[in-house]
């Protein structure tokens, strides 16, 4: 199956709905920090890879795909949690990408900021996609 | 406190932004690689360096290998509880919290002796 991207999509999620992420996510970009200051990098780091939003986004998700089969007449309960354990597969592999992004700071981020960024960004992005074509292929 | 209302920002501006992503992109499985985006990390990264030395940001970059495992623990043990026990997804995210932080926590006191 091809990647596609479907912006009309984005019609489902209500105005309270990206608002309830965007709080979420400032919030516990707050917490990270906080924790950092006060347990110091080891601690704080975990919390850069805490699922802050996931319980919201896999709640959301099940939410639109029961309204959607539910409006063609289905029974959309089941459909709805099959729809949240794709996005947490998704989100399983796509963890491997973030080992890497951490990895790379890790390693460059003394030596070259703004490159370590960049080259940590891209690393995620390429080994997310490599683990899941991957995955499609076995 | 100018810090933490730039955290504020920055994390939902960055948070918002991978998860409109997640919304739009299909197939589903292909999306949910957006559910493990760095949005937090890049937000806090960017402020942490403007604010402390860079080997404190590498620290916190080293860490962050062992919450990555902990999120890949947390998501595998989401769709299990989602596919196997049948639970809502509101049960089956705040049950999974508790493999997060038995991984995170567990491996950084193998490896780094914090109690």
């Amino acid at each position: 199956m091809i990647v596609q991207a479907n912006f009309s999509a984005l019609r489902e999620t209500r105005w309270y709905e990206y608002l309830i992420r965007f709080v979420l996510g400032g919030a516990m970009t707050v917490i990270a920090g906080l924790i950092a200051d006060h347990f110091g990098p080891i601690v704080g780091g975990l919390f850069l890879a805490f699922p802050a939003i996931f319980p919201a986004s896999a709640t959301l998700i099940e939410k639109h795909t029961r309204e959607r089969k539910e409006k063609a007449g289905l029974t959309g309960a089941r459909r709805g949690r099959e729809a949240a354990a794709l996005d947490a597969v998704g989100a399983t592999l796509g963890s491997f990408g973030l080992v890497a992004f951490a990895f790379i700071i890790w390693l460059l981020i003394e030596r070259a900021p703004a490159l370590a960024l960049a080259l940590a960004t891209v690393a995620w992005l390429a080994v997310s996609v490599l683990v899941w074509m991957f995955r499609r292929w076995l | 406190m100018l810090e933490y209302i730039l955290r504020f920002l920055a994390g939902g501006v960055a948070v918002s932004a991978f998860a409109v992503l997640g919304d739009a992109l299909r197939p589903k499985s292909f999306a949910g690689l957006f559910g493990a985006a760095p949005s937090i990390a890049l937000a806090t990264i960017l402020i942490t360096l403007s604010q402390k030395a860079a080997p404190f940001v590498a620290a916190e970059g080293r860490s962050m290998i062992v919450g990555a495992l902990a999120l890949a623990a947390y998501s595998w043990t989401v769709c299990v509880l989602l596919k196997k026990l049948m639970m809502s997804s509101l049960t089956a995210t705040m049950l999974a919290l508790i493999a997060w932080f038995a991984v995170a926590l567990g491996i950084t006191s193998m490896l780094f002796g914090i109690r």
